[in-house]
């Protein structure tokens, strides 16, 4: 297989507020987010990151996508170092969170044509991909609707559209169907199968296991920051389902506590 | 591929959001100059009105005991004399309705015979002349003032032994300021100010949504994931910012130069307004204004930057206010501007004192080259420091 992303002991540790040790029911005063993180990803695969709510799996996305440093530790993207070189990196890839926004102010047809520039498209090039992208996700009856006036449903589209202005080879999911609707979340995995075809990567992060075991290629169960385990569904599986096999790895990780 | 640059993008579109949205647009460019003229315009009929309220009215000065000695002096009063009177406390009692445009002054009998005779240092009382009037009532004012003030100068005058500046011709002039001088003088005093707060105004109005904004509503993010660098993006919101409040100042710059005829006249009393000023004057005042923008659209990003949200951003901002605000009253109480060339590296306060040089027609390049380097230089600064904000995670996704 051709390796697209290497990751090798990515690290990163947040300070606590007073606040947050209180929330957390901590008296330390830093949280490990990841800690020493390592997998690699292959070209036109999909690789999913698995674990509960807090596992870290976010915090290493963000840091895939140069949005935050790494206390220690690199990745590799396309052959480019997410610590010293993030403008290379931040060109090689599509990021997509629920977190990031588009401003309400403008329209579909605005924002692609902003950020193609961003992405240094060439206006051919862009109004091609445009007239494609905007027909694929039926934002094209909307193009001059203000942002503000879109539904979530259509909102969410467009923030994927927008994500991808640029056609990259390295598409970053941050929990992909997070809050679609099953309409939304449909066209969503569809899409991001096609891309797998088209011979693109998807990193995504998700809880959900129907999710992994319906689109990722190879899969990394993150927990409490440590990678517990990473391989094909298969190799991970060892023969259960990936929900019992998770909650195995949990249990043996966490002492038996759920 | 395209070979735009990122901070030309970045400019296009805060234009983009800012010429598209009609309220942000009026509040900030129209609202501002309109205002202005208006409230000055209507301050200067205002004033204006107060001082001539009153000057077309008919008066009547009712005197008891008219002296032959003061008869002369008051042939030419704006009012008619009548006498001989004699007052009653009912005359008097009458003045308290504010319609009658009446003022009533009673000498003691034997006037001038008393004063002949009164020796000051008697220790008696003074011969006394009695004047009432209704200050509420503009015409019995007006006239009071001038009876009162012809009486003491008649005071002065009987034991004068000399007189200063006294006008034996019509032509004669002792204040040699010219018009222009005073004209600057009272500029020098009253517009840089207003213009430091018009700009800061505009500044006020777009930067903590634009930027603050941007954090609070999640779009910075979005941005932040592009290849552009952050010192592209912060140089293209501090450029946009400039541009922007440039255009809100300019806006309150025509709101005040339109009503300012109506306020200085109101407060000369009839000076003509003529702005005597040199193109080197305009440039520098031009230039002086680009620099001072630049730098208070860069501080106030840079605060925005660190908000967490627009609300936090107006908190943060206000004391930052204050300090300009204080720079653009120095004028008022200092007397010229001053020649040490260290005091044009501090910023805003060096703006000031340009314009207020420049206003007063006694613009020196010197200083002026070193306003215009010391706050290019400090723009840059604020610049680099946006731009590690921008790379900051902890100031970029801070809740």
């Amino acid at each position: 297989m051709n390796e697209i992303l290497r990751v090798e002991g990515l690290s990163k540790t947040f300070k606590l507020s007073r606040k947050q040790q209180k929330i957390e029911r901590t008296n330390s005063k830093v949280i490990v987010a990841v800690n020493d993180l390592s997998f690699t990803a292959n070209k036109g695969e999909i690789f999913g990151l698995l674990g509960p709510n807090g596992a870290g799996k976010t915090t290493t996305l963000r840091m895939l996508s140069t949005l935050i440093h790494p206390d220690s530790g690199d990745a590799i993207l396309d052959g480019y170092s997410v610590v010293s070189q993030p403008e290379e990196v931040r060109g090689k890839i599509g990021f997509l969170t629920s977190e990031l926004k588009l401003e309400d102010f403008f329209t579909p047809n605005y924002l692609f044509d902003f950020f193609s520039q961003l992405h240094h498209v060439d206006e051919t090039t862009c109004r091609q991909r445009k007239q494609q992208m905007f027909s694929r996700f039926g934002i094209d009856k909307f193009a001059e609707v203000k942002v503000a006036n879109l539904s979530t449903g259509m909102k969410q589209k467009l923030s994927l559209v927008i994500s991808l202005v640029h056609d990259p080879d390295i598409i970053i999911f941050d929990e992909p169907t997070n809050g679609l609707d099953v309409l939304t979340a449909r066209t969503v995995t569809d899409y991001l199968q096609e891309l797998r075809n088209e011979g693109k990567t998807v990193i995504l992060s998700t809880h959900i296991f129907s999710l992994v075991e319906k689109l990722c290629d190879r899969v990394g169960v993150i927990i409490d920051g440590h990678m517990i385990t990473c391989g094909t569904l298969d190799e991970v599986c060892n023969g259960l389902s990936l929900e019992d096999r998770f909650f195995e790895i949990y249990k043996e990780q966490k002492g038996g506590e759920e | 591929m395209r070979t735009e640059n990122n901070t030309w993008t970045i400019i296009k579109k805060e234009f983009a959001r800012f010429l598209g949205d009609r309220q942000l647009l009026f509040t900030s460019v129209i609202m501002p100059g309109l205002l202005i003229y208006i409230i000055y315009s209507l301050m200067g009929s205002g004033i204006s009105k107060m001082a001539t309220e009153g000057a077309n009215e008919s008066v009547f000065v009712r005197v008891e005991n008219l002296p032959e000695s003061v008869a002369p002096l008051w042939e030419n009063l704006p009012a008619t004399i009548m006498v001989p009177q004699t007052l009653t406390q009912e005359d008097i009692n009458n003045l308290e309705s504010k319609d009658l445009n009446e003022v009533l002054v009673r000498f003691p009998a034997g006037f001038d015979t008393l004063v002949a005779s009164y020796n000051p240092q008697s220790g008696e009382m003074a011969p006394n002349v009695e004047i009432y009037y209704n200050s509420a009532n503009n015409a019995s004012s007006r006239v009071y003032h001038v009876l009162e003030g012809s009486l003491t100068a008649y005071e002065n005058q009987l034991s004068n032994r000399f007189d200063i500046n006294r006008a034996d011709t019509e032509e004669a002039q002792f204040d040699m300021a010219s018009q222009d001088d005073v004209l600057g003088s009272i500029l020098s005093k009253l517009i840089p100010m207003l213009i430091l707060m018009m700009l800061f105004s505009g500044v006020m109005a777009i930067a903590p949504s634009s930027i603050a904004g941007e954090k609070e509503r999640g779009t910075i993010a979005t941005l932040l994931v592009t290849p552009m660098r952050r010192n592209e993006l912060a140089l293209g919101k501090v450029v946009s910012l400039s541009g922007m409040a440039l255009l809100s100042g300019l806006s309150s710059f025509i709101g005040i130069v339109l009503s300012l005829p109506k306020m200085i006249q109101a407060d000369t009393q009839g000076i003509e307004i003529g702005l005597n000023y040199t193109s080197a004057d305009y440039v520098v005042l031009l230039l002086t204004i680009l620099g001072t923008v630049l730098i208070m659209a860069s501080v106030v990003s840079m605060l925005s930057a660190l908000a967490k949200d627009v609300k936090n951003a107006g908190t943060m901002i206000v004391p930052f206010m204050l300090v300009v605000m204080f720079c653009g009253l120095t004028p008022m109480f200092q007397s010229g501007t001053p020649e040490n060339l260290t005091a044009y590296l501090i910023p805003f306060y060096n703006s000031i004192q340009v314009m207020t040089a420049t206003f007063a027609h006694e613009m020196k390049w010197m200083p002026v080259i070193v306003m215009l380097v010391s706050n290019v230089a400090y723009t840059g600064i604020a610049v680099w420091g946006l731009t590690r904000m921008f790379n900051s995670e902890k100031i970029m996704f801070s809740k």
